[in-house]
């Protein structure tokens, strides 16, 4: 069946998301949601100096919005702390690999979203 | 009838409580006025104005005639959301600090953000009828939250989720009987039911073009003649004027009043086209075939494992448990099926459902059989997708 949006790499990490799980003692955490489709994800990071020792999530949402946490997640780990901010739109659809229709693209941007606010509430209040 | 409507060769149109598909002879209405007879109305002299002015006010007389008001009491907007805007602003001066403006839980966004403004801007109190068990607006909360000091009551006629669960006539009774003006939001109403708002006899009436085959950027705000030559206008500037002073302005007679600046003009004539359109295909007695398919595909669709909201009428509401919406309307889409996913301008109906957004199947004269069981086939390939391996 011809269906590009969800391919294998997508479904399989929507089905099997990587660390999809609380952490306690995260650095920072931040929660955003979609309002118009009820999506809502959580992030959370620890840092080890400027490096993301560990990085999850948790949330629900559709496919697009929650294989593009587990991808982000997979991609940020172990990186510098800046690597966050860096993340553009184009990478998240790199990531994806899939056509993403203008309709789906605050599906697929919500964990960017919100990382990225995270962070700049983390530094706001540790500056 | 198809065959009428273009865009239902090219696509499975289960979207209807969004927008209607439009037929030809709107379209066709449309293009003839841009082509050949496009000028402003009650301005010029010459003749093109002067038929795009009879044109215009002929719509007017259609609408009026198509939901029983007379004439004065059809006042062109650009939609449902402006109509209601428009009756808040004309009705907060009435309003003080304590006043109750009523709504109910299962309003469009449309009709229940405005009212929220009210009351912050005066200091009045907005009261929300809640649902019974059976997803129906509770006429027994609404006798506990309509008192004495209610106001305004303002309520759908048809929901754009749940269907058919609002007993106008048990509301309007309640209202009534403490003297509040009353405000129908009939945007899904009027596409549905034969529609007399002097049979209905409520002060204000608002719906739109575009959900009933006619244009987008067209609606009305029809209210009783006494009370639109009592309330003041909102909205100021050119053709709601009958004389202008450096300092002050008097105002032109109904329905002009209302209708500041150039009109809707096409979308006007479409939608008297699309009045004219409805009547013709008796569009009132079709309900009744929708219902009958309604209830198949919710049959078909709890077979499947759907997860069913409670709703009458000609909408269908469900979820999946392993399935966002979004998923389901996108493998949909593969097919060429147009359904609807999210809250569907509905945030705290949801929030009362206890779900987070929601697969929407909204149908109209134009579907058939044949749509639902493509959709129900669609459905099973969404399944697929994610339930299989
Ligand atoms: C019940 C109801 N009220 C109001 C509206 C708003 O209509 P419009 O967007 O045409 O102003 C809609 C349309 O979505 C609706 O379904």
């Amino acid at each position: 069946m011809d269906l590009e949006l969800y391919q294998e790499n997508v479904m399989d990490h929507y089905k099997n998301p990587r660390g999809k799980k609380v952490m306690e003692n995260a650095t920072f955490s931040y929660t955003e949601n979609n309002p118009l489709c009820g999506d809502e994800v959580t992030f959370y990071v620890r840092l080890d100096g400027d490096i993301i020792e560990e990085i999850t999530f948790t949330g629900h949402g559709c496919a697009i919005s929650l294989a593009s946490a587990s991808l982000l997640i997979e991609y940020l780990k172990g990186k510098e702390v800046d690597a966050i901010k860096e993340v553009t739109d184009d990478k998240i659809k790199a990531l994806l690999g899939v056509p993403i229709s203008h309709t789906r693209i605050k599906c697929a941007l919500l964990s960017q979203k919100t990382v990225q606010k995270g962070l700049e509430e983390y530094n706001d209040t540790h500056n | 009838m198809k065959t009428t409507i273009p865009i239902l060769s090219k696509a499975i149109y289960l979207d209807n409580a969004a927008t209607t598909q439009k037929p030809q002879v709107v379209i066709d209405a449309m293009k003839e006025y841009y082509e050949n007879y496009n000028a402003n109305v009650h301005r010029g002299i010459y003749t093109l104005a002067e038929k795009a002015t009879v044109a215009y006010e002929k719509s007017r007389d259609i609408v009026a005639t198509f939901i029983g008001a007379s004439r004065e009491e059809v006042v062109f907007t650009s939609g449902t959301t402006e109509s209601i805007n428009v009756i808040a602003r004309m009705l907060e001066p009435t309003l003080k600090e304590g006043d109750e403006i009523v709504i109910t839980v299962l309003e469009h966004h449309s009709n229940m953000v405005p009212w929220q403004q009210s009351c912050k801007r005066t200091g009045a109190v907005l009261k929300v009828i809640q649902l019974n068990k059976d997803n129906e607006v509770d006429i027994e909360d609404a006798k506990n939250k309509i008192t004495n000091k209610t106001k305004i009551v303002a309520f759908s006629g048809y929901s754009n989720v749940l269907g058919d669960v609002i007993d106008v006539t048990a509301l309007l009774k309640l209202a009534k009987a403490v003297e509040a003006y009353t405000v129908i939001d009939g945007a899904q109403l009027v596409p549905h039911k034969k529609v007399d708002v002097k049979k209905i006899d409520c002060d204000f009436f608002a719906f739109s073009g575009h959900k009933m085959c006619g244009p987008t950027g067209i609606g009305v705000l029809y209210g009783k003649k006494k009370l639109l030559e009592e309330l003041e206008p909102v909205l100021f500037g050119g053709e709601m004027i009958a004389t202008v002073s450096q300092q002050d302005a008097t105002w032109a007679d109904l329905p002009h009043k209302f209708e500041a600046g150039t009109p809707k003009i096409c979308q006007a004539i479409g939608l008297g086209v699309a009045c004219d359109y409805l009547s013709s295909i008796q569009y009132d007695k079709k309900e009744q075939m929708l219902i009958a398919l309604a209830e198949y595909a919710k049959m078909e669709l709890a077979k499947r494992g759907v997860t069913l909201i409670k709703t009458k009428g000609s909408i269908i509401t469900f979820t999946l448990d392993n399935i966002h919406p979004h998923d389901i309307a996108e493998v949909l889409n593969k097919y060429t099926i147009c359904v609807r996913a999210g809250n569907h301008c509905t945030m705290p109906l949801h929030d009362v459902l206890g779900v987070k957004a929601s697969v929407r199947i909204s149908l109209y004269h134009y579907n058939s059989q044949d749509d639902i069981d493509r959709l129900l086939e669609g459905v099973a390939k969404a399944q697929e997708v994610f339930d299989g391996s």
